[in-house]
């Protein structure tokens, strides 16, 4: 088992969390959805598996290529 | 009108100071908490904080933003752009509590406002618009409807939107067929299989035409811009004149603006954008914005007016109807929108601090309308746009040249902008050719990004 850092691509606000740990999730689900300048990018799973921890809460500020989660693959 | 307040932000909330305060008008500021160190809020005379970052819950909360004038005394409210610009129940409001509102009556706002209204305005007024069908239904004689609408249509789901039930036929041997698979689509994706036809410009241009109105006394025309170079359905770079457009088609768009300002008894500035078809020429309503434009200054730039000193005055009642014969276009003019974004990733937002910014100096052809300094942050909650540069020079291509020599002397560090891509788009051939229409940026993209592209390898 390993533990993949999921990072921001953008800079934004954490508009809505989709996941929680523990949640399986496929290859491409979102699991939150950032709100920046007026719109709203999604940062999804790069593989499936299994929904460690999600490390921020809504409305938290990230920058770009911050962890915001971590998943189990 | 004594003390007018800025519903707004940023360049346009700047923009409209400075012509306030040329016409002896006090300003009011208002910011949320992100901007509270931005340059419009230490230009204006007095400045009012009306709540936290989000937008929702400052410069769209309209309750705050009347409050702040009350506060403060203001005696008149310009909208600017975007935010509440174009809610019919703000400006009923701000009528209603006995302010002046910069911009036309809240009712000219509402039907504009609405899709369906906004085309029934425009074609009583006798304005083209995009020829489309009835809803078909089993009785229709459906050849002599598509030709009526003419080839190539889209057959569009009634309940549809966003592309979702569209398809495209180019002549008549396909259309039964397409009208039965889409009706059946419809009904199972929609639960209403309601279709009907719509004529299709596969190759546009977006041209629109800057208006006055006068209420009962008429309506001037202050010529067109082309706002063509879009990404993401937003504009990128606007032009005036619109090059290649031929003379008979710009006075039959500006006659058909122009009746359409005086079927509303329209008051004050207004555009009325158009879809030009790049073969033909033809060119069918899209609607009309009830405000001031980002792109303004072009038309500011190539006529010498002052347009938002014609909103103040005209709203305070010192701005009489004028004539056309008083408005003559010189030059050319071009503006560039400098966005905190990343063109290499599909145009995703980058907003971050400005480390470094600096602008060239103003001249004669060059004019740059900034939001921001050198140390402010460019904030995730509101657009990306950071700068304007509109050049203006004795034909196309020297405007070309002033704009690609202002955004090279641009620096800007700490975010990605599109500096070097909008300087991409102004130097390629089809540009400079004025082979231009919605889909340039989407088709050209990868070509245009190949520097950016290549540096990052």
């Amino acid at each position: 088992m390993t533990i993949i850092d999921i990072k921001t691509e953008i800079t934004g606000n954490i508009w809505k969390i989709e996941a929680k740990p523990g949640d399986r999730i496929d290859e491409g689900e979102a699991i939150m959805i950032l709100e920046s300048m007026k719109m709203e990018i999604p940062v999804s799973a790069p593989e499936p598996g299994v929904l460690h921890e999600i490390l921020f809460e809504e409305g938290a500020t990230v920058t770009e290529g911050t962890v915001v989660a971590r998943l189990e693959a | 009108m004594r003390r007018l307040l800025i519903a707004n932000r940023g360049e346009i909330a700047r923009r409209v100071i400075r012509s306030a305060r040329k016409l002896g008008i006090e300003t009011v500021a208002i910011y949320s908490e992100a901007d509270a160190t931005l340059a419009h809020v230490e230009e204006a005379d007095i400045a009012v904080a009306i709540g936290p970052s989000p937008a929702r819950e400052s410069y769209l909360d309209m309750g705050k933003v009347l409050a702040a004038a009350r506060q403060t005394g203001a005696d008149a409210i310009h909208p600017g752009y975007g935010f509440l610009s174009e809610s019919a129940e703000f400006a009923g409001r701000v009528v209603a509590e006995g302010l002046t509102w910069v911009g036309p009556a809240p009712e000219t706002i509402r039907a504009m406002g609405d899709k369906a209204q906004a085309r029934a305005l425009a074609a009583a007024a006798g304005v083209p618009v995009v020829p489309g069908s009835g809803v078909i239904g089993p009785d229709s004689d459906l050849d002599a409807e598509a030709a009526q609408v003419g080839y190539p249509l889209l057959v569009k789901a009634v309940a549809g939107g966003g592309g979702i039930g569209m398809r495209q036929i180019d002549g008549p041997d396909q259309l039964g067929r397409v009208v039965t698979a889409t009706q059946s689509m419809a009904g199972r994706a929609f639960g209403d299989s309601s279709v009907f036809l719509e004529r299709y410009v596969p190759k546009a241009r977006h041209v629109e035409i800057q208006v006055f109105g006068f209420g009962a006394a008429g309506a001037v025309h202050l010529y067109e811009r082309d706002c063509s170079l879009q990404r993401r359905f937003q504009k990128v770079i606007e032009e005036s004149p619109a090059p290649l457009l031929p003379p008979e088609t710009l006075e039959r768009m500006t006659a058909a603006a122009v009746a359409l300002c005086r079927h509303t008894a329209y008051r004050g500035a207004g555009t009325v954008e158009f879809i030009v078809d790049v073969e033909s020429f033809e060119f069918f309503f899209l609607e009309m914005n009830t405000r001031i434009q980002v792109e303004h200054p072009v038309t500011e730039m190539v006529t010498g007016f002052d347009l938002v000193g014609m909103q103040l005055r005209f709203a305070r009642g010192d701005l009489g109807p004028m004539a056309q014969t008083e408005i003559a276009p010189s030059g050319h003019s071009i503006e560039c929108r400098l966005y905190a974004e990343m063109p290499e990733k599909n145009f995703l937002p980058s907003p971050g601090p400005l480390t470094r910014f600096q602008l060239p100096a103003e001249t004669e052809g060059l004019r740059i309308d900034s939001a921001y300094r050198e140390g402010d942050v460019v904030t995730p909650y509101y657009d990306p746009m950071v700068a304007k540069v509109i050049a203006h020079g004795r034909d196309r291509a020297d405007a070309c040249d002033r704009a690609v020599a202002a955004l090279q002397g641009i620096a800007i560090e700490g975010l990605r902008s599109n500096r070097d891509f909008l300087i991409a788009c102004l130097s390629s051939p089809g540009f400079r050719r004025g082979d231009i229409y919605t889909g340039f940026i989407d088709d050209k993209r990868v070509t245009l990004l190949e520097p950016a592209l290549a540096e990052d390898r």
